[in-house]
């Protein structure tokens, strides 16, 4: 892309001297250094940033792992694998496991199919979508923390939004237990999840769905096809692409979730709703046990990644390749 | 055209070498002596007083204290209570200290002494700081050493609602554990809830551990405890029996344990609006309670956690802390000078009438006039013992064990024995 700046002939006291095909060896020789060196020049900034600021943090946490480390001067007491070993007898970080787990089955089922109806719903012309359309997203565009200062109040016992409303219809409802009994808790914070989240998932959908040509549609219509024949023998297959996307998405958020618990609940009640994240935060900032907490957020890395590879390589990669597709080369 | 691709060559490793050299320069961002050309020092403060009227009033001392001594400059720096923690985490990590920052003594203070980050303050300030009040030193002598300057002391004791109280027919605040699950269980049966508890945040909870081991294991174990890293005493054991007694009452408002403290629907609230009838907590209180609640003005009272029967504490060994300031090593004279300003009659003064803080010298006593705070005072200048708070005498790993442990216990999914147990692996561990 640089090579359009350089100047096709360079003259100079020292061409002179040379052979004819020495000379254009030594330019193009010359020539190529230059083009190097501009593409390194232009790359240096944004390398030096990367590697400063992303690689050797990451890799020094992986380094980190394998050390009792409070935080202060460089880690000196090794311990090889042992930060890992508590890691997976510990109750709270296994929890953790279990809990991403039953968050990531939840978006998949319920939150995502939610948006995906909503989305198909708002791709009629009906009055007023664009309405909708703006209020089901405005949530996804509310910070982390002021959703979660919102609903602590929303759920909060007593004089929260939520019990007075059931009060005033009949009902106990769970007398402001929403975010303070363990058994309920991680069902409300799903709530939450949804509330948030959903409205992204919508948009995602609502882009694939605007870009099925109206014609298959509309062929489907002519062969007799009712509306659940046309949602599911065209419309499904059309947008898989997005729902693989937003699923990658959905799943690798899950794994990471850490504002909205941290600002709700801080993982309480006695951890019941914890995240990885959470847990991580807690070693690393409160008892400055970084070594522990470099372990953790290693063990989050290495389940995303691997979740990452194998998604691209055994779900996304027909998208890649553009089978059914006019997505190549968008989002990944 | 030569000379314009060298021109170009130049540029571009000229934006490389400022990329470089930007990263370069960030990494010793802030390592100025605070020495300048005409002879002024800049010495850096970093305090918490995020909150009116300490906000102003420090910086209006700070102003004064310039003016007493005209080459010196002070440049603040407030945040906020946990933005500060985690923004010193980091600063210890880099090894690098403000000359004059906010400590609370205890686990973490001695992690920055054994960093050799902080500057050894005993020998230059003895000559003024005999005089400040004994127990509001403790929380920063360490190994016999001063390592900080309180400018606050204060302790943790039962904020109660007298109305209330009365309504449910207690005359006289409870002097004895059971005397006080008495009074709970009198206050149920009025069906007022005894006791707002912020369980969300954990170390309202601590409290009444660190004070029941207090009462039934006594100060010395609680020492030896954390100095042996083993908590496995029975008298531990027994104070999470005691707290179990407590907790099978069912004395904490609904929702406790997604309760947190200053919030409007927090345990402070709770207390400031008269939902509750008790909160365990410090001198700041009644002021919380007034800022996220009501307040309850004159209906509130306070008396101290009462004595375990056959315990080994007495119920005038107070738990607490307050705030102080320490100095990086190496600080300049004028940040020791600026310790011994704070500490003068004139200041103590002005931030006990003004910010509410108690008073750290007994001459500055005269400034209090609320009978709660007074109460208070009266407590701490009696204290035959006294406790840091568990969460900063102890090294961080172990006080946030405690409060995980003991908010277990309140729970119900740790027994006594398993909180002294996790507490002691954790010790082990760290």
């Amino acid at each position: 892309m640089t090579s359009t700046f350089l100047p096709d002939k360079r003259t100079g006291p020292d061409v002179a001297l040379s052979s004819p095909t020495a000379t254009s060896a030594r330019r193009r020789a010359r020539r190529r250094l230059a083009h190097w060196l501009t593409a390194v020049g232009f790359q240096v900034p944004a390398l030096v940033l990367f590697i400063g600021l992303v690689l050797l943090p990451m890799l020094f946490a992986l380094y980190a792992a394998f050390f009792r480390w409070g935080g202060f001067g460089m880690p000196s007491d090794y311990v090889g694998g042992d930060n890992f070993t508590r890691l997976f007898q510990d109750d709270v970080f296994l929890g953790d496991l279990w809990r991403c787990g039953v968050l990531i089955v939840l978006s998949l089922a319920l939150q995502l199919p939610f948006a995906l109806a909503l989305a198909v719903a708002l791709n009629q012309r009906i009055r007023g979508r664009a309405v909708y359309r703006m209020l089901f997203f405005a949530p996804y565009v509310l910070s982390e923390a002021i959703t979660g200062v919102l609903f602590s109040m929303i759920f909060a016992p007593d004089d929260g939004l939520v019990d007075h409303f059931l009060g005033s219809i009949g009902l106990d409802g769970l007398g402001g237990e929403w975010f303070a009994d363990p058994s309920y808790v991680m069902a409300t914070l799903f709530l939450v999840m949804t509330w948030k989240y959903f409205g992204f998932h919508m948009m995602l959908y609502l882009a694939g769905l605007q870009s099925i040509p109206a014609e298959l549609t509309e062929a489907a219509l002519i062969d007799g096809a009712g509306p659940w024949q046309r949602f599911r023998n065209v419309t499904l297959p059309l947008l898989a692409p997005t729902l693989r996307i937003s699923v990658f998405l959905s799943v690798i958020g899950a794994i990471q979730l850490f504002d909205l618990v941290w600002v709700i609940t801080q993982g309480g009640p006695d951890h019941h709703s914890e995240t990885m994240a959470v847990t991580m935060f807690q070693y690393g900032f409160k008892r400055y046990q970084v070594g522990y907490a470099s372990a953790i957020s290693v063990v989050m890395f290495g389940i995303c990644l691997v979740f990452a590879l194998a998604y691209q390589r055994f779900v996304l990669r027909r998208d890649l390749e553009g089978a059914t597709t006019n997505m190549r080369g968008d989002g990944k | 055209m030569g000379d314009r691709a060298l021109s170009r060559r130049g540029f571009l490793a000229a934006s490389a070498a400022a990329g470089l050299g930007m990263t370069a320069l960030s990494g010793c961002g802030g390592d100025s002596d605070g020495g300048s050309s005409d002879g002024t020092t800049t010495i850096e403060w970093w305090n918490i007083s995020t909150t009116e009227p300490a906000h102003t009033v420090w910086a209006g001392l700070a102003k004064k204290f310039e003016a007493q001594n005209p080459k010196v400059k002070i440049k603040i720096t407030q945040l906020e209570n946990d933005a500060y923690k985690t923004k010193m985490t980091s600063l210890t990590a880099s090894g690098k200290l403000p000359d004059i920052f906010h400590t609370w003594g205890g686990g973490v203070l001695q992690q920055q002494v054994d960093a050799g980050l902080v500057e050894d303050l005993t020998d230059k300030t003895k000559p003024w700081a005999d005089g400040l009040l004994s127990v509001a030193k403790q929380a920063y002598i360490l190994d016999d050493r001063t390592y900080g300057i309180p400018f606050d002391i204060g302790m943790i004791g039962f904020w109660y609602n007298k109305a209330l109280f009365k309504q449910a027919g207690i005359a006289e605040p409870p002097t004895t554990w059971s005397g006080f699950l008495d009074a709970v269980k009198k206050l149920k049966a009025k069906k007022i809830t005894p006791i707002a508890l912020a369980g969300k945040e954990k170390w309202p909870e601590m409290y009444y551990w660190a004070y029941l081991a207090m009462r039934t294991a006594g100060l010395d174990t609680l020492k030896k405890a954390n100095d042996n890293k083993d908590f496995t005493d029975p008298g531990l054991v027994q104070a999470g029996q005691h707290l179990k007694e407590l907790v099978e009452l069912q004395p904490f408002q609904k929702g406790f344990l997604g309760a947190a403290y200053s919030t409007p629907t927090g345990q402070a609230a709770t207390m400031g609006n008269g939902k509750a009838a008790m909160e365990l907590m410090g001198q700041w209180a009644p002021s919380v309670e007034a800022d996220s609640g009501k307040g309850l003005g004159a209906n509130l009272g306070f008396f101290p956690f009462p004595a375990v029967e056959g315990g080994k504490g007495a119920i005038t060994e107070v738990f607490g802390g307050g705030g102080g300031h320490a100095l990086r090593k190496g600080a300049p004279q004028a940040a020791f000078d600026f310790l011994k300003f704070f500490a003068s009659e004139a200041t103590d003064l002005e931030l006990v009438k003004k910010t509410g803080t108690l008073p750290i010298l007994p001459a500055a006593e005269k400034a209090l006039s609320d009978p709660n705070t007074k109460a208070v005072q009266a407590q701490l200048n009696a204290a035959t013992g006294f406790q840091l708070y568990l969460d900063q005498a102890y090294a961080p790993a172990v006080g946030q064990e405690v409060n995980d442990s003991v908010s277990a216990l309140i729970a119900g999914s740790k027994s006594p024995e398993q909180v002294t147990q996790s507490i002691t692996k954790t010790a082990k561990e760290a």
